[in-house]
This record gives structure tokens, C-alpha cells and sequence, in this order.
């Protein structure tokens, strides 16, 4: 493997691990704080039990969070240098802000939320518990605001003087549509996550008659919490879907394998298998109108097919060839006005010539052959992307009618009557990092072989340095992330085992009520 | 409201302050770590060492966090070459972050005397790494390494992390790793109770003579090496592209600085100043805790004052340093980040000051005991 591939392979390891881990801080903290409301309104002592026992699950899940989270940001500079000069300008500062806006909050707030029970009063610590809530939601929202940028890259304009994306306008980057649709997307989906975990364990003792009263009330939590939370993922990915439709339309021509262009009202592919060699997709089934819905918001225009969308990416290839050869000219006489101008004029499409780099350095005179070369490297995995967003609907879906059902039980006070679904409950619990994992597979590897969508291309933005070293980290990081994940599931298991009494350091059956 | 020159003149001093917070800050818990196995015996004395810090720690790396997400925001090309050139020392500073979160947590999960035993050296591992490589790093950026760019300003580097160990900047690893254990050891005075407490205040003389040695050594070698300058007519406002200026070496260039303005040199001599006035003041120990602060503070402003205007030197491009006037992000960049830290800076030091107040007081073996979801 190149040190494209190990690189990319790196990151991908590095950042599905720590997105095991994020969803859980972020949908737990956010249960913490209503059940500590509870015990502040109610005064009851359950509720302040409650609050210690998830608490406990939440520090574990916590500490491997932020260790991997580190992980996160100093590999954009150590395997991804290049990146980190040609848009470092635009995106360093969502990540430095995220350093100065959430970071600072949750790990502060973190120690206190542990520590300061004894030191606080009721409310100044229920305060800490939701500025930490706060905290993990800040962090997502600025670091959604920095990937929103790399699917839509706004606000930000080319600077020959530095080589480099500056930005131009940052209020452009802050409210992205695409950073908004994704950030209530993910937080939603972490709300989730958090709601499915406290419903599968309290499943799991309603069903063996343990903690039975502390099991209850969770679930009572979990259950309307994790309803309200799963529609919006539903409903705000289609948000995603329809901001993506805008801006990255090979990802949704590659999402529904659609090699030729819908015509309007565009259909959408329900269920097929793809066929990428012969470019077509056997056994469609097709529902009318809904891709139309999805991607435009209406019913009269069409959806561009991946063939369309081929053909227009050569245009834009021998456009960028055009503001290539400009710029090179331009590094060796910096005063040319017009060299500037007519660089100014073909900008937008500087990052498609830049594909040509695969196959020669002075990409302005590439040949029609490696034109169409490139062209065709704009089109990513359809198969898997085909595939992993219909498991991440289905699983979406499914955990909707698993919180209805919750929901309706709850109301009815009936949640430890009907075994088949503490069995289901407790079944779905691996069921939302599936999806979340899905997810940012149809996100990330569905904007290939962009690094940064039309303006950098993934394989020019990694580090020049030696292969050796990056397959040394990767297989240090491989074994040392898979040791800290068996101590992890080992220690979340202990502790869902032994229950709330031992957690709390109390003799069993000595539950408050 | 700023011009460029002065945005980036104020952001190398943020760039400053960022990582003497991180010193100060997460330097004493990572010398708190470093001398675990060393101070505290028995298990309880270790869980009364390790909960000195235990509710804080998490918010002190932050500063750490926050100083890279601060060079990539602000400082775009230093973050490139800095991280990928020094690749397989990140590596390893990172493995040593990664085992703090989890061994701090994880470590009184299982009653087990191996189990803990474990963890207590991953802690001190964990401790010694980063302090070691982060003085190792400073020493490199006064001896140069061997990186340029391309036209296209993408980063090329022959460095190797058997290059970087070599004797100057392991003595500045030196340095840096007693300045952290004597920082560690200060708050372990403070904090710690019994046993605990006495035997980091015999180990405060220990460190502070063994970083008084190392600094004073450090500095004279620094003499006999060779430095850098700016010879052509440097733009401070000019765009960020580390290419276009003339750099030549010249012998004793980085006493330069200090020799021009004499008065600098009193921060050096603060420096040695401050741990001198740790180890006097070490039976009232908060003073003794806040003299120590100051030594990376001083340390860390003479490192900078004598490198100014470079934050990393070329062995073998020198024209390709990296200056503060040639290596930054955009002024618009630069003017939005400094709004930020004016904001959120101010917020931040409030509320760590309010944790700290509430945490107030010693940490003693007999309270662990009462609470086990409080302590680690």
C-alpha cells in the first residue's frame, strides 16, 4: 500500500473508533442532566442514584472519547500536512475554537460532575452537569462546522500570494447549511445512541427482576427522550439529504446508483443491486417521486445521473487547466495583472485540474485520455454507498418504531410486561453505532476522492513523509486502540453487571426509594 | 483594527502564552504522574497522589489540545511541517496522552495489585514521555532540521526521530522534564497530605538543582552553535509564503536578540530565579507551587525571545524557516482567532478558577475512602 492508502486507512480506523465513543458522551450527558432536573424537582434519591449509576458508564465511555479525540486532531498535521497548508487558514479555526468553546467546558465541568457531589450544592451541581452537556455539544457543533466545510466549502477563496484557501467570509462558514443540517444530524443521532444504551441495560435488568425501580424510571426517560430524538434524525437527514443534493450531487447519484439522469419527478431507487462494471443496477425497485422530493424539494426538476455528472466534470477539468497554467506562470512572474486575471476567472475550478496530479505534475497539458481519467476518479464506491445508507435508513427507521413502542409502554405503565420486547430493547443496543458508523462511511467516503469537495483532491493532501512510518503507527494504533477497547467493554460490563448498589458502594437491596 | 504585522506579533505571543499555559497548567499533573511510583508507596498514598489531581487533570490538557488547534488555526504552514516532520515523536506523545485519560480512569475500576500497578507506570510513562519530547522538540527548532517546500509549498523533510535525540536537544529534553517534576513535586506539597507530601517536598531540591544544571548548560551551548538571521528585506506584512525571503547561519545568532535588548536577559535569570524560590518557600507551599508555575513561564519566554522571528529553522533550506511573517494564516484568519481568544480566554480562566475553589484544600487518605464514586 502506497502512503495514500495507509494514510486514509489511518484515518478511517482512528476516526470510526472515536466516533464509538462520542455519540454515547454525547446522548448520555444530555440524560444526565434531565434526570439530575428530576432529582432536583423532585427531591427524590433514586433520581440522584440514577444520576451516579449512568454517570459512572459515562466516565469510562468519556475518558476513551477525549483519549481518541486527541488522536483526531493532531493527525490532520502529522498524515495530513498538505491539507493542513492549503486550507489550515479555513479550517484550523472551527477546531482551535472548538479548543476554546467546548473542550475547556466538558473537561472542566467533567471532574466537578465526579468530584464535586459532596462540594456542591443541589443546584450547582445539576449547573455542572449541564454546562458538561453544553460542553460535548458545543464541541460537535464546531467540529461539524469544520466537515461541513469540507462537503461544501463556502467562504473561503484561493490565494496565489500563499498557495492556499483563505477564508473570505466567515460567517459563510459558521452557518453552512450543510454544518447545520449535519450538526442537528449527528447530535440527534448521539441522543440516540445515549437513549438506546440506557434502554437496552435497563431491559436487560427488567428482564433478570434486578434494579427494578432504578430500571423503570430509566427506561421511562430513555423511552420519551429517545423518541423525540429519532425523529429528528429521520427528519434532519433528510435535511442532509437535500443540502447534499445542492452542492454534492455525485454523492447522491452514488448514494441511489443512478448512472443516468433522473428525469423530474425523479425516482428513488428502494432496494437494487448495483452493477458497477456494466453501469447499471439490476432488480430496481423504484418508488416515483420521492428522489425529487428528497434531493430538490420538488417535483419538476431532474436529478443528474453519475454519466451526466462525469461528462460535466471534464468541463470543469480543462477549466481548471486553464487556471493551472495561469497560476504556474504566475509563480514566476508574481506582477502579471492579467496572468491574476485570467486565474480569477477559472478559480472555482483549479481543485478538478488538480485530479490530473494522479497522473503528471504539468497537468496543463494533460491528454484527452487522462482527462477522461480523471473525470472518471470523480465517481465514488457506489456499491458501498449504495448499501450502507439503505442500512443506516432501515436501522433509523426501525429504532423510531422501537421509541414509539417504548413510548406507548411507558405511558401505559407497562414496560416490564412483554419480554419479546425487553428482548427486542436489549437486542437494538449495538443497533445505533451501526448506523452512526454507516453514516459517516456514506459521509466520508461518499466525498471521494475529494478531501475537500471540488477544491483538494485526498491523495494530494497527505504528508510527504515515509510510508514506513506511517504503516508503524497505524499497526501501533491498531493494537494498542484494540487493548483499550476489550478494557473498555470489559470495565462497561463489570459495572452494568455488578449494577447501582456495588457501583455506588452501597450493599445490595439497599436501593433508596 | 490591527495591521498585519502586529496580528501576527500578537498571535506569536498567544502561541507563547498557549503553551506556558499548557506547562504550567497540565505540568504539574503530568509531573505529579511522572513521580507517582517515586512518592506514594502504598495504594492509598498513590490514590491520594493521583486524586490531587484527578478532578483536574482533564481540563489542563485542554491547554495541550488547544495549543495545536491554535497552530493549525493560526499558524497553518508550522502545524504542517511541525506535525508531520516530527512524526514519530508525535506518535509517541500521543500514545502517552491517550494512556493518561484511561489510566486515570480505569486504574481504580479493579481491586487488583497488578491491575494498578500497571496503570501507576502507564501514568508515569505517561508523565515523563511528553515532558521529555517537548524539551527535545525546543531544542531541535534552535538546531535546525532539515525540511523546504516545493513550488507548490508542500512540505518535504529527511528528519528521522533518531536525529532529533541527539545530546543538545536531549539536554533541553532535560530541562524541560525537571522543570515538570519540580512543578509536579510543588503541587504535590501543596496538595498531598502525610507521606505523600513530604516526600515531594524532599524531591523539590532535587529537581530544581537538576533544571538550574540543565538550563545553565543549555544556554552556554547555545552560544557555540549556530543560528540564524533574516537577511533580506522581510516583508512583516507581506503574504504568508515561507519561499521567498534570504536566511543565512551565523554562529551565536540566537544570542542576538538578548544582546540587542540587555534587559531580556532578566527573564532567564527569573527563570532559575523562580526554582531557586520554589525550594525556599517549600514549607509555605502555595507560594512555593506559584514560584514553580513561573519557571516555565520564563523558560519557555527565553526560548522564544532568543528564536524571534523564527518558530522553525531549516538545516538544509534555511531560506525555507519558518518566521512569524511567513508562516501565518490570513489577517482575517488571525483577526477572527484573536476575537475568539478575547472572548472565551477571560471565560475560561473564571470558570478554572471557580473548580479550583471549590476543589480547595488538601487531598488526605481518609476522605478517599468515604465515597467511592467521588475519588478515582
Amino acid at each position: 500500500m502506497d502512503i495514500v492508502e495507509l494514510s486514509r486507512l489511518q484515518f478511517a480506523i482512528t476516526a470510526l473508533y472515536h466516533f464509538l465513543f462520542v455519540p454515547l458522551t454525547l446522548g448520555l450527558s444530555v440524560l444526565l442532566g434531565i434526570m439530575e432536573t428530576v432529582y432536583v424537582m423532585t427531591g427524590r434519591p433514586i433520581w440522584r442514584d440514577l444520576v451516579k449509576f449512568w454517570g459512572a458508564l459515562f466516565g469510562i465511555n468519556f475518558a476513551m472519547g477525549v483519549a481518541t479525540g486527541i488522536t483526531m486532531e493532531f493527525q490532520f498535521g502529522t498524515n495530513w500536512a498538505y491539507y493542513s497548508q492549503y486550507v489550515g487558514d479555513v479550517f484550523g479555526a472551527p477546531l482551535a475554537i472548538e479548543g476554546l468553546m467546548a473542550f475547556f467546558l466538558e473537561a472542566t465541568f467533567v471532574g466537578l460532575f465526579f468530584f464535586g457531589w459532596n462540594r456542591l450544592s443541589k443546584i450547582g451541581h445539576l449547573t455542572v452537569t449541564w454546562l458538561l452537556a453544553l460542553g460535548t455539544n458545543f464541541s460537535a457543533l464546531w467540529i461539524l462546522i469544520a466537515n461541513g466545510w469540507m462537503q461544501f466549502p463556502v467562504g473561503a477563496r484561493f490565494n496565489a500570494d500563499t498557495m492556499r484557501m483563505e477564508v473570505t467570509d466567515f460567517m459563510a462558514v459558521m452557518f453552512n447549511p450543510v454544518a447545520q443540517a449535519k450538526f442537528v444530524h449527528t447530535v440527534s443521532a448521539g441522543y440516540v445512541t445515549g437513549s438506546v444504551f440506557v434502554l437496552a441495560i435497563s431491559a436487560w435488568y427488567l428482564l433478570r427482576g434486578r434494579h427494578v425501580a432504578l430500571a423503570r424510571r430509566s427506561m421511562t426517560v430513555a423511552a420519551s427522550f429517545g423518541l423525540a430524538s429519532a425523529l429528528s434524525v429521520v427528519v434532519l437527514g433528510d435535511e442532509s439529504g437535500y443540502t447534499a443534493g445542492q452542492n454534492q450531487k455525485m454523492k447522491i447519484a452514488a448514494i441511489e446508483a443512478m448512472w443516468h439522469t433522473e428525469p423530474a419527478p425523479a425516482s428513488f431507487t428502494a432496494f437494487g443491486f448495483p452493477d458497477v462494471a456494466g453501469r447499471k443496477t439490476d432488480f430496481e425497485i423504484k418508488v416515483p417521486w420521492v428522489l425529487g422530493l428528497i434531493a430538490t424539494r420538488s417535483v419538476d426538476k431532474p436529478v443528474p445521473g453519475i454519466d451526466e455528472l462525469v461528462t460535466m466534470a471534464k468541463t470543469r477539468i480543462r477549466n481548471g487547466m486553464i487556471a493551472y497554467d495561469a497560476l504556474d506562470r504566475l509563480r514566476k512572474d508574481r506582477a502579471n495583472t492579467q496572468l491574476r486575471a485570467t486565474l480569477d476567472a477559472h478559480v472555482a475550478d483549479l481543485g478538478y485540474a488538480l485530479l490530473l496530479k494522479r497522473f503528471r505534475p504539468d497537468v496543463q497539458n494533460a491528454t484527452d485520455d487522462e482527462i477522461a481519467r480523471a473525470a472518471e476518479s470523480t465517481i465514488p464506491n457506489v456499491p458501498v454507498l449504495f448499501w450502507s445508507f439503505r442500512f443506516m435508513v432501515a436501522i433509523g427507521f426501525w429504532l423510531v418504531a422501537l421509541f414509539a413502542l417504548s413510548f406507548y409502554l411507558s405511558a401505559r405503565r407497562r414496560l416490564d410486561t412483554y419480554r419479546h420486547y425487553l428482548w427486542a430493547a436489549l437486542l437494538s443496543l449495538p443497533l445505533p453505532w451501526l448506523s452512526s458508523e454507516l453514516g459517516w462511511i456514506v459521509a466520508e467516503y461518499g466525498r471521494q476522492p475529494w478531501a475537500i469537495e471540488g477544491v483538494l483532491p485526498t491523495f494530494l493532501a497527505v504528508s510527504s513523509t515515509d510510508a514506513g512510518n506511517v504503516m508503524f503507527s497505524l499497526a501501533g494504533f491498531i493494537v494498542f486502540y484494540s487493548l483499550l477497547l476489550i478494557v473498555d467493554v470489559f470495565l462497561l460490563a463489570k459495572y452494568i453487571r455488578l449494577g447501582p448498589d456495588a457501583t455506588l458502594g452501597r450493599a445490595p437491596e439497599e436501593e433508596a426509594a | 483594527m490591527f495591521d498585519y504585522a502586529t496580528l501576527r506579533l500578537i498571535w506569536w505571543a498567544l502561541l507563547g502564552i498557549l503553551l506556558i499555559g499548557f506547562a504550567a497548567m497540565d505540568g504539574f499533573d503530568l509531573g505529579t504522574a511522572a513521580l507517582l511510583p517515586f512518592v506514594a508507596r502504598t495504594d492509598g498514598e498513590r490514590r491520594v497522589a493521583i486524586n490531587t489531581v484527578g478532578p483536574v487533570w482533564e481540563g489542563n490538557q485542554v491547554w495541550f489540545i488547544l495549543g495545536g488547534g491554535a497552530i493549525f488555526a493560526a499558524w497553518p504552514p508550522l502545524y504542517a511541517a511541525a506535525f508531520s516532520g516530527f512524526y514519530l515523536a508525535m506518535f509517541l506523545v500521543l500514545l502517552a496522552l491517550i494512556v493518561r485519560p484511561v489510566g486515570f480512569k480505569f486504574r481504580g475500576k479493579v481491586k487488583d495489585a497488578r491491575w494498578r500497578s500497571f496503570w501507576d507506570w502507564s501514568l508515569c510513562i505517561g508523565g515523563i514521555v511528553p515532558s521529555l519530547v517537548f524539551g527535545v522538540a525546543f531544542g531541535n527548532l534552535f538546531l535546525g532540521v532539515p525540511f523546504g517546500f516545493d513550488p507548490d509549498l508542500r512540505f518535504h523533510s529527511t528528519i528521522t526521530l533518531l536525529s532529533l535525540l541527539n545530546p543538545f536537544a536531549l539536554l533541553f529534553g532535560l530541562v524541560s522534564l525537571a522543570m515538570i517534576v519540580l512543578h509536579g513535586a510543588s503541587w504535590l506539597n501543596y496538595k498531598a497530605s502525610g507521606a505523600v507530601a513530604d516526600r515531594a517536598r524532599r524531591a523539590m531540591p532535587i529537581a530544581a538543582a537538576a533544571y538550574a544544571l540543565a538550563f545553565a548548560a543549555a544556554g552556554i551551548w547555545v552560544t557555540r552553535i549556530t543560528g540564524m538571521r533574516i537577511i533580506s528585506a522581510a516583508d512583516p506584512g507581506g503574504p504568508s509564503n515561507p519561499t521567498l525571503k534570504t536566511v543565512v547561519a551565523i554562529s551565536g545568532a540566537w544570542l542576538q536578540n538578548l544582546s540587542a535588548h540587555p534587559v531580556l536577559w532578566l527573564v532567564p535569570a527569573l527563570a532559575v530565579i523562580a526554582a531557586g524560590l520554589a525550594v525556599a518557600l517549600r514549607r509555605r507551599p502555595l507560594a512555593a507551587f506559584l514560584a514553580s508555575a513561573f519557571v516555565p513561564v520564563c523558560t519557555i519566554a527565553t526560548a522564544g525571545i532568543a528564536l524571534f522571528p523564527f518558530l522553525l529553522t531549516s538545516s538544509s533550506e534555511p531560506n525555507m524557516s519558518l518566521t512569524v511573517w511567513d508562516a501565518s494564516s490570513s489577517k482575517l484568519t488571525l483577526g477572527i482567532m484573536l476575537g475568539a481568544v478575547v472572548v472565551f480566554l477571560p471565560i475560561i480562566i473564571a470558570y478554572t478558577g471557580f473548580v479550583y475553589r471549590v476543589l480547595r484544600g488538601r487531598v488526605g487518605e481518609d476522605a478517599i475512602g468515604s465515597d467511592p464514586t467521588a475519588f478515582y
